[in-house]
């Protein structure tokens, strides 16, 4: 019985959290052992997974919070259009990439990589929280060192940034979403008259 | 370009003044990589004649456009002409190679293989679900609107691509065509949103009729790139390789901020178009 609310009251504070909840802050507030806690989570985790509910447990920057499966988003999306954001633009995934595989990088490094100024980009990023500076390189001029932040992780659903696949992984997609274009036919962007 | 500006512009009703950036144009490797997976060549054993000559063609194509050619495309033109220039060199000079020790275009490779790799992770970060947009949790400050997710979107090439094709079709039409210099942007918009308006979205080839003079179409295409600058429509994919589509963007209203001109369509110039 007493299990169940201790269920019921992890269950609550998820509900009523606007950020990710770590185990730290629910043993703290709920009392609980952090194994225990960790335990509820997984057995609520299992629960919204199997039962198909409206939520699942997603486990993001270190913490745990309900969301919305992604078969939703178009209902939800309008639901709250009143307030739409823009999605990340190219230059801005590029950037955060970069930064997220390179951490702590320079903003001249991720120019040399991407060949174009990023400092526009890079501003954006920071507005957005996506970006924090780490520190100061101890170097010549001793540039700013740029990092990805939590909201970074949170947004794109990354436990940490080891959830990330490697650069290798990443290679070897790149080559198979190649192939993939280059056996679908000739020439990507084939705008061809009689398909009206 | 706020709205506030077209009255000039009107008044100028000449391209030159008008600049556009987008966001989605990416730097000389993303256009030399485009390049290279266009031709299917193979990135280890670039033909830098071939690939130069396009690639200053690009930039012909983006001047003509009055589109703000950034410095790094023009440092990366004279890269390719100096590599180019290299590889001429007959082979008599081997010990100068030798010594040197490298194919000039090592350096190039190392560079578009390093940017391939951030670009694909790019990708993949892209693909992720997105807080606010494909999943959503208990909103702190934002929520947004999901956005078209079963499209891809163009990349900037991509419409330049479409636009050369449309380009190329009319000239094959009109070699000696006779321009009036009377078709604004504005304009340009207003033939677009009206034909949206009607047909909901519209293949990107359709915006055109084939009477329009070259001046015409990139007068319309600018109309193309500053809606979508303003967010108005994008320019997206059904699929890899399908025709580029034309779509307005889920909750935002015609144009009519464009000035009084803004839906009007100049009769002669665009009326006749067939669809």
């Amino acid at each position: 019985m007493m299990e169940d609310r201790n269920k019921a009251l992890i269950e609550a504070m998820l509900f009523a959290s606007s950020s990710p909840l770590g185990i730290d802050t629910i043993h703290q507030i709920a009392g609980l052992d952090k194994e225990r806690v960790r335990e509820i989570l997984n057995i609520l985790a299992r629960e919204y997974e199997s039962q198909e509910r409206g939520m699942v447990l997603k486990e993001v920057a270190a913490g745990f919070q309900l969301r919305t499966p992604p078969e939703f988003s178009a209902q939800i999306g309008k639901m709250h259009q009143a307030r739409p954001r823009r999605r990340l633009s190219r230059s801005a995934l590029e950037t955060l990439a970069i930064i997220a595989y390179r951490q702590p990088v320079t903003r001249t490094e991720i120019e040399q990589i991407r060949g174009v100024d990023s400092g526009a980009v890079m501003k954006t990023l920071m507005s957005q929280n996506m970006v924090r500076i780490l520190g100061r390189k101890e170097a010549p001029g001793r540039p700013m060192l740029y990092g990805t932040t939590r909201v970074f992780l949170e947004y794109f659903e990354l436990r940490d940034l080891e959830s990330l696949p490697t650069l290798e992984e990443i290679t070897d997609l790149g080559e198979e979403l190649d192939e993939g274009i280059w056996g679908a036919g000739e020439g990507e962007t084939d705008i061809s008259e009689e398909d009206v | 370009m706020t709205p506030g500006e077209n009255n000039s512009l009107e008044e100028a009703g000449q391209l030159d003044l008008y600049r556009i950036e987008l966001e989605s144009f990416q730097g000389p490797l993303d256009l030399l990589l485009h390049l290279i997976k266009k031709n299917e060549l193979d990135i280890y054993d670039i033909p830098i004649a071939e690939i130069s000559k396009q690639y200053l063609s690009y930039l012909e194509v983006m001047r003509e456009l009055n589109l703000d050619v950034a410095s790094e495309f023009l440092v990366m033109a004279s890269t390719l002409i100096h590599m180019k220039s290299r590889m001429l060199l007959p082979s008599d000079e081997e010990e100068e190679e030798e010594e040197e020790g490298e194919d000039p275009r090592e350096e190039l490779i190392r560079r578009l293989l390093e940017y391939q790799k951030y670009k694909t992770a790019a990708e993949e970060l892209g693909s992720r679900p997105a807080l606010g947009r494909d999943v959503f949790a208990r909103p702190e400050d934002e929520v947004t609107s999901p956005g078209e997710d079963t499209y891809i979107e163009a990349t900037m090439f991509q419409l330049m691509d479409a636009l050369q094709r449309v380009i190329d079709e009319a000239d094959k039409r009109k070699p000696h065509e006779v321009t009036r210099e009377t078709y604004t942007i504005d304009e340009g918009i207003g033939h677009i949103e009206s034909l949206i308006a009607e047909k909901g979205s519209i293949r990107f080839g359709d915006l055109f009729s084939g009477q329009e003079s070259r001046r015409q179409i990139v007068t319309i295409f600018l109309g193309v790139l500053e809606l979508i600058k303003k967010g108005r429509i994008s320019a997206v994919q059904e699929e890899q390789c399908a025709p580029l589509r034309i779509i307005p963007v889920p909750g935002t209203e015609p144009v009519s901020d464009t000035g009084a001109g803004g839906g009007q369509v100049s009769g002669e110039e665009t009326t006749d178009d067939g669809g």
